[in-house]
């Protein structure tokens, strides 16, 4: 454990009186892609939710040394935490470079904000390359396909340089070309930083995760990696029962995780 | 003596409250609906005033036009209502600022045509035999005319809230209010609903406005007065409950009564404004609030 | 997509000073200029409210109250320039033996009066906003609660006659900071100042909108979570926003007093900040110059159409709010980017021109 480390412990969450999130447990640390995986109403966004401030919770979530609950959303924010929404939400009438520019502004001094941009920033090119959206920097995000949008959310992310990233579904609605792109960004990643990723993809799951959460009724069914996961009787009853049989027949029908092969190799 | 000073505006501002809820049911309604204000209910409300004074041309005996006035008035303000949602309001969806601004248009355009079609200084409306007497409850004399408004107010709730509740109508508008796309894919025709909604809330301003012509004087201008404090008081009961907006009505009435009757009207009015902002900055989305996880 | 080009628009400001400060004295009337001089004090609290809803997303619909403290901080201070060592006027004749009431007395030092100007609209807005935006209160009930505001200043202004001179409001000013009114010359001076007023506030608002606080006033604007989520918190933002606004509009009602002669709580209350809107909402609320130029006409509007065909005029003003707003929400000034964009891209693509357009509409 690091001091870097985001370390959840015995997260609760209550929407008046129903427990949407009961004593949730679990850890992420940089250099590895970790997945929040759980059949709908599990508590996956809840519990991100939580974290980054949006829904009142008890228990703990500290980033090293520091505890987030109970502090306001852009203070949250500020220490390092990021995240992205279900629905792409990124600033429709600006431009990419403006969207960026925000999202790589929160260091600067208030009186400078008064001031116009003049070029732009390195961090910025970086997360530009990263992203692949270079040739994109003065479209309008509105205009962009589902995917860049997603893609630019990210790459605000990276700029805003936080040390945590909580991304909520981030291949839905992507061709497969577009998931395998964004997993392999995701890997390169999660090298310095905590990449934290609630899917409903399991496909992507298996192919990108390093290690694994189960959510199941507000609580950890499981946690592990992709193999321990997939081979827990419990974790194949949950899928069964609720979000039926084909998951789980995917799900067992790839034999091995490719995730950590793969890692080794971009590192 | 020293009690006496204490109920008076006590009563005062119960049938002050009522009237307010009254002007704020049917814009709670759209409101909740639709998050879209309708700037223009004041108005409705004087139609509904000026349609009172039409049922006295015809029927003259006062003591019966008040109570076919009613309906009427509810009739009436409803079309509008229904006519305004059908040719503006339908366009301008998840626009509700700018549907605020384009009904403050069609306010100024009704106004100032009641004030061509009826003389200036307005017109009045005979208080019918039957409410000019007094009740004695509890030692106090209550002016029949504030009862009637009080029951006027607690008919209306009462038949509005058996309606939301127990007719298959009632039940498609609740279920929109709640979740409109969820409502949308059920098979709710949101349409449908929404006109119904509309004629509703418009037509609640309308009876709104038979008691405050009762009340008060009824001209043009007499609508613009209510929008503002009904609205206070949607905001101050939370989005479409019923129950928040009662309280908040009776509350804001009462509270503007002591604060006119220890002050001026004009030093309450101000005072209510700044007892709303401090009740908003303790509770932002009112008395009471349907929790959700979206992000709004 | 290129970054606007930011010469055009100061050039811009530059033409239309040329135009106000050099050619209107030279060609108009003094009666006309006088009414140019009117219009300008509306279109210097329209630019704010350009700011606050058109790139904020903040409709203020109570304007009217920081126009109201504008033009009754320099009423009184020119009230009592007017009266000299003895209690104004009309307080004379409600109560001839009472002596002045406590608020006005620091209004009789010309700096004071100044800084009050300034101060006032600051302090308030600042409360206000503090107060509504960190409890994340936005959209309709910021709208009606600031409209709310300007309903009860009024009321408490036309109900405080002998303080505040009630509905007949303040008036008969001799003198302007030790000018006399009357002198034409003066008149001119008097003129000058709003209408270079009007330059500076446009500059500030251009300076503004190229800035990062434009972009970040923009975003908050569209996506005011998605803000907060980049760790900025939206409500500093659309505070300085708001407060800009307000000073704006306390320099448009300062300078509305001298140049028009009277004040009264119909100048700021619910219909009078409404009226500011519109003037706003048909130049287009997000432009650069959309709002002073649409605030210049619907004050034409007003003081000539609204005095001789009152009728009219308000049906005129209703129908304005319906069909700008529903089928030209960026106003007049987005006419010619939409044309152009449909020029440069014939029918194929009609959503995304649109789109561009209205972009270029919030740029420009």
């Amino acid at each position: 454990m690091t001091d870097d480390s985001l370390v959840v412990t015995d997260l609760h969450v209550e929407f008046s009186g129903f427990v949407a999130v009961g004593g949730v447990s679990f850890d992420a640390h940089p250099g590895e892609v970790r997945f929040l995986i759980g059949p709908n109403g599990a508590g996956k966004t809840t519990c991100i939710d939580a974290v980054t401030g949006l829904a009142k919770a008890t228990g703990s979530a500290r980033l090293g040394e520091r505890e987030l609950l109970g502090r306001p959303v852009h203070k949250i924010v500020r220490l390092g935490i990021g995240r992205t929404f279900q629905t792409a939400s990124v600033f429709d009438e600006l431009t990419v470079l403006q969207n960026l520019d925000i999202a790589a502004g929160r260091h600067r001094p208030s009186v400078s904000l008064l001031r116009a941009r003049r070029g732009v920033e390195e961090s910025i090119e970086q997360a530009l390359e990263e992203t692949g959206l270079a040739g994109e920097l003065a479209t309008p995000a509105g205009i962009l396909s589902h995917g860049q949008k997603q893609w630019l959310e990210i790459a605000m992310l990276l700029v805003q340089d936080a040390k945590v990233l909580l991304l909520d579904e981030p291949v839905a609605g992507m061709s497969q070309d577009e998931r395998t792109a964004t997993g392999e960004l995701l890997q390169r990643i999660a090298a310095k930083r905590i990449v934290l990723v609630v899917e409903h993809d399991m496909d992507f799951m298996r192919r990108f995760a390093t290690r694994v959460t189960v959510l199941h009724q507000g609580k950890v069914l499981s946690q592990g990696t992709v193999a321990d996961v997939q081979a827990d009787p419990r974790v194949q009853e949950v899928y069964l029962g609720t979000a039926g049989a084909a998951t789980t027949a995917a799900m067992s029908a790839v034999p091995e995780p490719v995730a950590g092969t793969r890692q080794g190799q971009e590192d | 003596m020293h009690v006496d000073a204490l109920i008076a505006p006590l009563l005062n501002g119960s049938a002050q409250g009522a009237l307010l809820l009254l002007a704020a049911l049917g814009l709670s309604l759209t409101f909740g609906q639709m998050g879209v204000i309708n700037m223009a209910h004041g108005e409705f409300l004087m139609i509904g005033a000026f349609a009172a004074y039409l049922v006295q041309q015809v029927i003259v005996a006062s003591g019966l036009s008040i109570p076919v006035a009613l309906p009427v008035a509810f009739g009436v303000a409803g079309l509008f209502g229904l006519l305004l949602e059908v040719t503006i309001i339908q366009r301008m969806y998840r626009r509700p600022l700018d549907t605020l601004l384009v009904t403050v248009g069609v306010g100024l355009i009704l106004q100032q045509a009641a004030l061509q079609i009826f003389p200036s200084q307005g017109v009045p409306v005979e208080k019918p035999a039957w409410l000019d007497g007094q009740l004695n409850i509890l030692g106090y004399e209550w002016p029949l005319r504030q009862l009637f408004t009080i029951l006027l107010a607690a008919v209306c709730v009462a038949a509005l809230s058996a309606w939301l509740k127990h007719t298959s109508f009632g039940r498609r508008i609740r279920a929109t209010v709640q979740n409109r796309d969820l409502a949308e894919t059920s098979g709710i025709s949101t349409r449908t609903v929404d006109r119904l909604t509309f004629f509703t809330g418009s037509g609640l301003a309308g009876v709104a406005g038979v008691a405050a012509s009762l009340i008060g004087g009824t001209n043009s201008q007499m609508g613009a007065q209510y929008i503002i404090p009904a609205f206070l008081v949607v905001a101050a009961g939370g989005i479409g409950q019923l129950k928040g907006t009662i309280i908040a009505a009776w509350a804001v009435g009462v509270a503007l009564s002591y604060f006119a009757y220890w002050t001026t009207g004009s030093l309450a009015q101000v005072l209510a404004f700044i007892l709303v902002i401090v009740f908003l900055q303790l509770r932002p989305q009112g008395l009471f609030t349907v929790r959700t996880r979206s992000l709004a | 997509m290129t970054k606007p080009k930011p010469w055009l628009s100061l050039s811009g400001i530059g033409v239309f000073a040329v135009l106000l400060l050099a050619v209107a004295p030279l060609v108009l009337t003094d009666h006309w200029l006088n009414n140019l001089g009117k219009y300008c004090c509306w279109a210097i609290a329209a630019v704010g409210i350009g700011l606050a809803w058109g790139r904020g997303g903040m409709l203020v619909m109570g304007q009217g109250v920081f126009f109201a403290l504008g033009a009754y901080a320099m009423a009184m201070h020119l009230t009592l320039e007017t009266a000299g060592d003895r209690i104004p006027g009309f307080m004379v004749l409600y109560d001839p033996l009472a002596p002045l009431p406590m608020f006005w007395e620091p209004f009789r030092s010309a700096g004071f009066t100044l800084l009050a100007i300034v101060l006032l609209p600051v302090l308030l807005a600042g409360l206000l906003g503090y107060a509504l935006f960190k409890r994340r209160v936005k959209g309709a009930y910021f709208a009606i609660l600031t409209q709310a505001l300007a309903v009860a200043l009024a009321t408490l202004i036309s109900s405080t006659i002998r303080e505040t001179g009630g509905d007949t409001g303040l008036s008969d000013f001799k003198y302007f900071f030790g000018f006399v009114l009357n002198d034409p010359a003066n008149k001119l001076m008097v003129y000058l100042i709003a209408a270079a007023l009007l330059i500076v506030c446009l500059l500030a608002v251009w300076q503004l909108y190229r800035s990062r606080f434009g972009e970040l006033l923009v975003a908050t604007r569209d996506a005011e979570e998605r803000v907060r989520f980049l760790g900025y918190d939206p409500a500093n933002v659309k505070l300085v926003a708001f407060v800009v606004s307000a000073l704006m509009a306390s320099i448009g009602g300062a300078m509305f007093v001298p140049i028009v002669g009277i004040i009264t709580p119909a100048e700021i209350g619910a219909a009078a900040s409404v009226l500011m809107i519109a003037g706003v909402a048909l130049g287009g609320r997000a432009s650069l110059f959309g709002p002073a130029l649409g605030a210049m006409a619907v004050g034409w509007g007003q003081s000539s159409l609204g005095s001789t065909w009152p009728e009219g005029w308000t049906y005129i003003l209703g129908l304005l709010f319906i069909v700008v707003i529903l089928f030209l929400p960026n106003g007049l000034s987005s006419l010619p980017a939409r044309f152009a964009a449909a020029r440069r891209r014939p029918a194929e693509q009609p959503a995304p021109a649109i789109a561009v357009a209205e972009l270029e509409e919030v740029r420009s």
